[in-house]
C-alpha cells in the first residue's frame, strides 16, 4: 500500500463522497491492517476487563455534581452568585457528557450493556450527538482513523480556518448543524454523506430520535417563552454551547496537526498526561493513542495500558499546554502549507514484528 | 452434510472464558471455552468488518470484537448489538480424549 501524495494545486476533498475516498481505496488505506504494539494476550485480557462499579461511581459523581450545581444555579438565579454554579454545570453537561457519550458508545464504560446504553442516550442528548448517526460515524472513525475521504470525524481539515475554530469553542457550528440535521432526519431523509456509513436498517431509528429530540427541545424553548425566563434553557441546550469549550480544547489535541493517511495510530494520535480533574471530565481519553490502538480497553485501564506500550510509542505530551505549544504553530503553518504536519518519532518495525501477539495456535494470517 | 472433524487443540490450551484463533484450510475460526468449560466455535472474523475475534474480549457467553465492540453470543452466533448486525456462523465442537475437535462442515447461522 502507498501513501497519497499531497497535491497543493487541488488540495484535499475531505468529504466521504469525493475523489479522496477513491484514492484512499486505491492506496490500500480502507479497512486496512493497523500497527499494534505487542501486548501478551494474558495481560491484554486483564486490561480489557469491565467493571460496573467504577463506572457507576464515576457516573454518580458526574450526575450528582450536575444536580448540586444545577440547584445552586436555581437558588441564586437572578444574582451574580449563580454564575459559578452554571459555569460548572455547563462543563459537566457540555464537556463531561462528551467523553461519557464516547465511552458508553464503545460499550466499555460499564460491564452491563444496558447501563452503557442508558448513559449513552443521556450523554448524546446533552452534547447533541445523534445517537445512531454518531455510533456509526465513530465506528468508521476507528476503522479508518484520519484517512481523508473515509473518516467522518476529522475535526480540522487542512488548511485550517481559524475563524471556524474560534466559533467551535462555543459549539455554535455544531449546534447549528445538528438542528439542520434534526430537521432533515425528522422529515425522513438522510444526507448523502450519512448514507455512506449508516446502514439503511438504522434510518428509521434516526428519524424517530430526531423527532423526539425536536419535541424535547421545543418543550424547553416553549417553557422559557411561557415563563419569560432564560432559566429552562440554562439547563438544556445553552449548556451545550457555553459548557462545551473544554471538550473542544481536549478534542483538538487528539489528532490535529498530526499525520493523515497513515496506518499507525502512533503517527496520528496524541497521548497527554493530565491532572485528575481533567481526566475525570475527559474519562481518561487523554490516553488517546492507547484508546485507538486498543479500543476494547475501558477508560479506567488506559493508564495501565500506556505503561505497557509506552516504550514502543512516541513520548507523550506532559500537559495540555505542552500539546498546544505544538498545535498552535502547526495550525498557523498549515494555513499556508497544508501539506505540513508533525511527524512523531517512532521506531519503525519490520512488518512481521508488527502483529499483535495472539494465541500460540495462530498458524498463519488470513485477512 | 457429512462431518469433517479436525483437531483444534488440547482442552487446556484455551483458558476459561477465553478464545483462540484457529486457522484451517484457508479459513479462520474462533474457538471458545466458556466459564463452565463448554467449548464452542464460530467464524473467526467479525461480520461487521473482518477483524479477528480471537483478539477480543469474552464475557460470559459473549464475544466482543476488539475493533468496534460489536458483541455476539458465541453459542449461537447471534449478533447482540451494533455495529454487529449479521450473525456469526457457528460450528459444532466436541471434546474427545482431552482434545477439542471442530466440525468444519457443520456450520450453522
Amino acid at each position: 500500500m502507498s501513501q497519497i501524495p499531497f497535491d497543493p494545486e487541488r488540495g484535499k476533498d475531505y468529504s466521504l463522497t469525493g475523489e479522496q475516498a477513491r484514492l484512499a481505496e486505491e492506496a490500500g488505506l480502507v479497512s486496512a491492517q493497523w500497527y499494534q504494539c505487542p501486548v501478551p494476550r494474558k495481560r491484554m485480557k486483564e486490561l480489557m476487563q469491565r467493571s460496573d462499579n467504577r463506572a457507576i461511581r464515576d457516573t454518580a459523581i458526574w450526575l450528582g455534581a450536575m444536580l448540586v450545581t444545577g440547584l445552586g444555579g436555581y437558588v441564586f438565579w437572578g444574582s451574580a452568585a449563580c454564575v459559578p454554579f452554571f459555569l460548572v454545570y455547563g462543563l459537566l453537561y457540555g464537556t463531561a457528557a462528551n467523553s461519557r457519550w464516547h465511552e458508553t458508545g464503545h460499550g466499555t464504560a460499564f460491564k452491563t450493556r444496558w447501563m452503557n446504553d442508558v448513559v449513552y442516550q443521556i450523554a448524546c442528548f446533552m452534547v447533541m450527538y445523534e445517537p445512531q448517526v454518531w455510533r456509526w460515524s465513530h465506528a468508521r472513525h476507528h476503522t479508518d482513523t484520519i484517512i481523508v475521504g473515509r473518516d467522518p470525524e476529522i475535526v480540522e481539515p487542512r488548511p485550517p480556518r481559524l475563524s471556524m475554530i474560534a466559533l467551535k469553542f462555543l459549539s455554535l457550528p455544531h449546534v447549528y448543524n445538528v438542528f439542520k440535521s434534526l430537521f432533515l432526519h425528522a422529515s425522513g431523509q438522510m444526507s448523502e454523506e450519512e448514507k455512506v456509513f449508516v446502514p439503511q436498517t438504522e434510518f428509521a431509528k434516526v428519524y424517530r430520535t430526531a423527532r423526539i429530540w425536536l419535541a424535547l427541545h421545543g418543550l424547553v424553548i416553549a417553557s422559557a417563552l411561557y415563563l419569560n425566563s432564560w432559566l429552562p434553557l440554562m439547563y438544556v441546550l445553552l449548556p451545550t454551547i457555553y459548557g462545551g469549550w473544554l471538550s473542544y480544547a481536549f478534542g483538538l489535541t487528539q489528532h490535529v496537526g498530526l499525520a493523515e493517511d497513515e496506518l499507525d495510530h502512533r503517527k496520528n494520535c496524541r497521548t497527554i498526561y493530565m491532572n485528575p480533574l481533567f481526566r475525570f471530565f475527559y474519562s481518561d481519553m487523554n490516553y488517546h493513542l492507547e484508546h485507538h490502538m486498543f479500543p476494547m480497553v475501558p477508560y479506567h485501564a488506559l493508564a495501565k495500558l500506556h505503561e505497557e506500550i509506552k516504550d514502543d510509542c512516541p513520548p507523550p505530551y506532559n500537559s495540555l499546554v505542552d500539546a498546544y505549544r505544538e498545535i498552535i504553530p502547526t495550525l498557523m503553518k498549515q494555513r499556508k502549507d497544508p501539506s505540513f504536519y508533525i511527524k512523531r518519532p517512532i521506531r519503525e518495525r519490520a512488518p512481521e514484528a508488527s502483529r499483535t501477539e495472539t494465541s500460540e495456535h495462530q498458524e498463519s494470517a488470513f485477512s | 452434510m457429512s462431518n469433517q472433524w479436525v483437531e483444534v487443540c488440547h482442552v487446556d490450551d484455551i483458558d476459561e472464558e477465553d478464545v483462540i484463533r484457529f486457522d484451517h484450510q484457508q479459513k479462520t475460526y474462533a474457538v471458545y471455552r466458556s466459564h463452565n468449560s463448554e467449548y464452542f466455535a464460530t467464524d473467526g472474523l467479525c461480520t461487521h468488518e473482518k477483524i479477528h475475534l480471537a483478539d477480543g474480549l469474552v464475557m460470559d457467553f459473549v464475544i466482543e470484537c476488539p475493533k468496534h465492540n460489536g458483541r455476539f453470543d458465541y453459542r449461537n452466533g447471534k449478533a447482540l448489538n451494533v455495529p454487529a448486525c449479521v450473525n456469526l456462523k457457528t460450528y459444532p465442537v466436541k471434546v474427545e480424549a482431552g482434545k477439542v475437535l471442530l466440525d468444519t462442515q457443520g456450520g450453522g447461522a
